[in-house]
């Protein structure tokens, strides 16, 4: 069974999906622990890339990929959603005009 | 000749015939998910954004919606260890293991469409609507039902797209290529609700 080019273990998978189910359940409680928002934000935000990285790399494959493929998807849409936060300051900003 | 191929593999870019590897239906995918990745990505900072610069953004979601939520994500989650096991079983050859996969898969899909419908019409029904509600904060509903209904939008895309690749890899329409591209485009409508769960949802619990 494991010949067979492009194909993996079931193990692998389940591992991945408890480790995503782990980490959904440490969102949930964390989200009723009395953090400031700055902390709460880092670490759900932290959580949920670490939850993308896993869904990626083993679900979508690409970590059995050519690495030209995640060399060209990746690092260029970072950068553009990057571009987006430069709006924040402005929510900021009227908050403190009210 | 098995030289340049192995010399292809080893370097990230050996360039040559095809220098990612993979055929043009699957580098079109993923091209198709990194744009909508910046769509979402546009929508959820929209959505932050007027929530820091409302001072009273209203929080809707108590602990059952919160649990409800936590279930859906769980649907989606499970949905998407069945689809890998569709992909697997397809490049196996298994047909009806395949198809048996990719329908409960697609339960998964309806399962989380189900909930979501459940909690937009409870909002709705409290008067919660895209145009207003009761705190008198339309921007709440504008952002809201505009995320998360794009997202059902693919979920139920999804659904349709998964049931015709069934249908299809049963009839021998499809290979187990079509397959594993579906499933690319599954793993990403699961991985969009990875951020809007904890953004939406588990920021309005104490925050």
């Amino acid at each position: 069974m494991e010949a067979l080019p492009g194909t993996h273990s079931n193990r692998l998978y389940l591992t991945v999906w408890s480790g995503l189910l782990v980490l959904t359940i440490a969102e949930v409680i964390l989200a009723y622990m009395a953090l400031s928002v700055g902390l709460m934000l880092t670490l759900l935000i932290s959580f949920s890339l670490l939850k993308t990285a896993l869904i990626v790399a083993y679900f979508m494959h690409l970590r059995f990929e050519k690495l030209s493929l995640t060399l060209t998807l990746i690092p260029a849409l970072v950068i553009c959603i990057i571009l987006m936060f430069i709006f924040f300051p402005d929510s900021l900003r009227l908050l403190e005009l009210r | 000749m098995a030289d340049t191929v192995s010399a292809t593999r080893l370097s990230a870019w050996g360039g040559g015939g095809s220098p990612y590897a993979i055929s043009s239906n699957k580098f079109g995918m993923w091209l198709f998910l990194v744009s909508d990745t910046l769509t979402f990505s546009a929508l959820v900072i929209a959505y932050s954004y007027v929530r820091i610069s409302t001072e009273n953004w209203p929080r809707p979601f108590e602990g059952s919606s919160i649990f409800l939520a936590t279930v859906m994500t769980f649907c989606l989650l499970s949905s998407s260890l069945t689809m890998v096991m569709a992909v697997e079983s397809a490049k196996r050859a298994q047909v009806k293991r395949t198809v048996g996969w990719l329908l409960a898969t697609i339960s998964g899909g309806l399962l989380f469409i189900i909930l979501h419908t459940n909690e937009w019409l409870g909002l709705l029904h409290e008067g919660v609507t895209p145009f207003g509600n009761p705190w008198d904060v339309p921007l709440f509903g504008a952002t809201f039902f505009t995320l998360t209904g794009l997202h059902m939008t693919h979920v139920t895309g999804g659904v349709i797209y998964l049931g015709t690749i069934a249908w299809g890899f049963r009839k021998g329409k499809y290979s187990a290529e079509d397959v594993e591209i579906s499933g690319l485009y599954w793993h990403f409508v699961d991985l969009v609700w990875m951020f809007i769960f904890p953004m939406v949802y588990l920021l309005s619990c104490t925050i």
